[in-house]
C-alpha cells in the first residue's frame, strides 16, 4: 500500500490552484472538470513530480466550515510539507504578501512555520534538522 | 477587574509558568504553537484541551490576553499584574533606588532582603 495522494479542501479551486502553483512552486498534475463547476485538480512537487498528489477539493459540504474554523482559531495546519530551509521559504512567501500565524521555530529535530493557504487552510512547512554525524 | 490572589495561583502552577516563559520569547502566539513549544523544548506532553485551560486560567488573572485577529486566535503576555505587584511592595519610599535607607540603622537588612526576594 503507498499514500499516493492526500487532499486539502479549499474555498476556491481557481484561486487555490494559482496559489498552490504560482506561490508555492507546485506543478498541476490532473485538470479534469468534473462538471457542475468541480474540477479534478492536483498538483505535484516539481522535485518528484511522480511522487505524492495533492487534491484540492472543493469546500462546498456543510461540515467543512465548521471543522477548518475550529482548527483555524487554534493554529493548527491541515497539511505539512517538506523545505530545505524553512527560514528561507519564509523570506521568499512573505515578500510574496503571504501570511504567517507562526513565524519559523525550532521545535526539537525540525524547524517549522505555519501559513495561510489564502483557501481556508493552515500549513506547515518543515525542515528536519540533519542527523548528528 | 484583576484580583492579586489570581495572579499568585495563576503562577504558581509550573506549566503555566513555563506558558509565560514562552510568550516571553514570542508573545502572540497560537494555542498550536505553544503546545508545540511545550512538547518539544520542556517535555510536557499535556493535551492542548489541558494547555487551554492553563491559558484560561492565566487570561482570568490577567497575564495573558487572547486576541482574535481575522480567523485566528493569537495569545499574547500582558505584564501588567506583575508590574502592580512591583508597585505594592517593592517600588516604596526606602528601596534602594529612592533613597538613603542604610543611614544610621544598622540592623534593618531590609533593603537586602528586598533584593533577594525573587531568589
Amino acid at each position: 500500500m503507498r499514500i499516493n495522494m492526500t487532499s486539502v479542501f479549499v474555498d476556491d479551486q481557481e484561486k487555490a490552484h494559482r496559489f498552490y502553483t504560482d506561490v508555492l512552486g507546485f506543478r498541476t498534475k490532473h485538470d479534469v472538470d468534473m462538471g457542475g463547476g468541480a474540477r479534478w485538480l492536483t498538483v505535484v512537487s516539481p522535485e518528484n513530480p511522480g511522487g505524492t498528489e495533492l487534491l484540492l477539493e472543493p469546500a462546498g459540504h456543510p461540515a467543512v466550515k465548521p471543522y477548518r474554523d475550529a482548527l483555524i482559531a487554534d493554529g493548527i495546519p491541515l497539511a505539512q510539507f517538506a523545505v530545505d530551509d524553512v527560514h528561507a521559504e519564509y523570506e521568499r512567501l512573505t515578500a510574496l504578501g503571504v501570511e504567517f500565524t507562526q513565524a519559523p521555530i525550532e521545535m526539537g529535530p525540525v524547524t517549522t512555520a505555519v501559513l495561510d493557504d489564502t483557501c481556508g487552510n493552515l500549513i506547515q512547512i518543515a525542515t528536519e534538522a540533519p542527523a548528528p554525524a | 477587574m484583576v484580583v492579586v490572589a489570581d495572579v499568585f495561583k495563576a503562577l504558581a502552577d509550573p506549566t503555566r509558568r513555563t506558558i509565560l516563559d514562552e510568550l516571553t520569547e514570542r508573545t502572540g502566539q497560537t494555542l498550536f504553537e505553544l503546545c508545540g513549544r511545550l512538547t518539544t523544548r520542556h517535555g510536557l506532553a499535556s493535551s492542548r484541551q489541558a494547555i487551554s485551560q492553563h491559558l484560561d486560567v492565566l487570561e482570568a488573572a490577567g497575564l495573558v490576553e487572547t486576541r482574535r485577529e481575522g480567523r485566528y486566535k493569537f495569545h499574547y503576555l500582558d505584564t501588567g499584574p506583575l508590574e502592580e505587584i512591583t508597585v505594592r511592595w517593592l517600588d516604596r519610599p526606602g528601596t534602594p533606588q529612592t533613597g538613603t535607607p542604610q543611614t544610621g540603622d544598622s540592623h534593618t537588612g531590609t533593603t537586602h532582603d528586598i533584593g533577594a526576594a525573587g531568589e
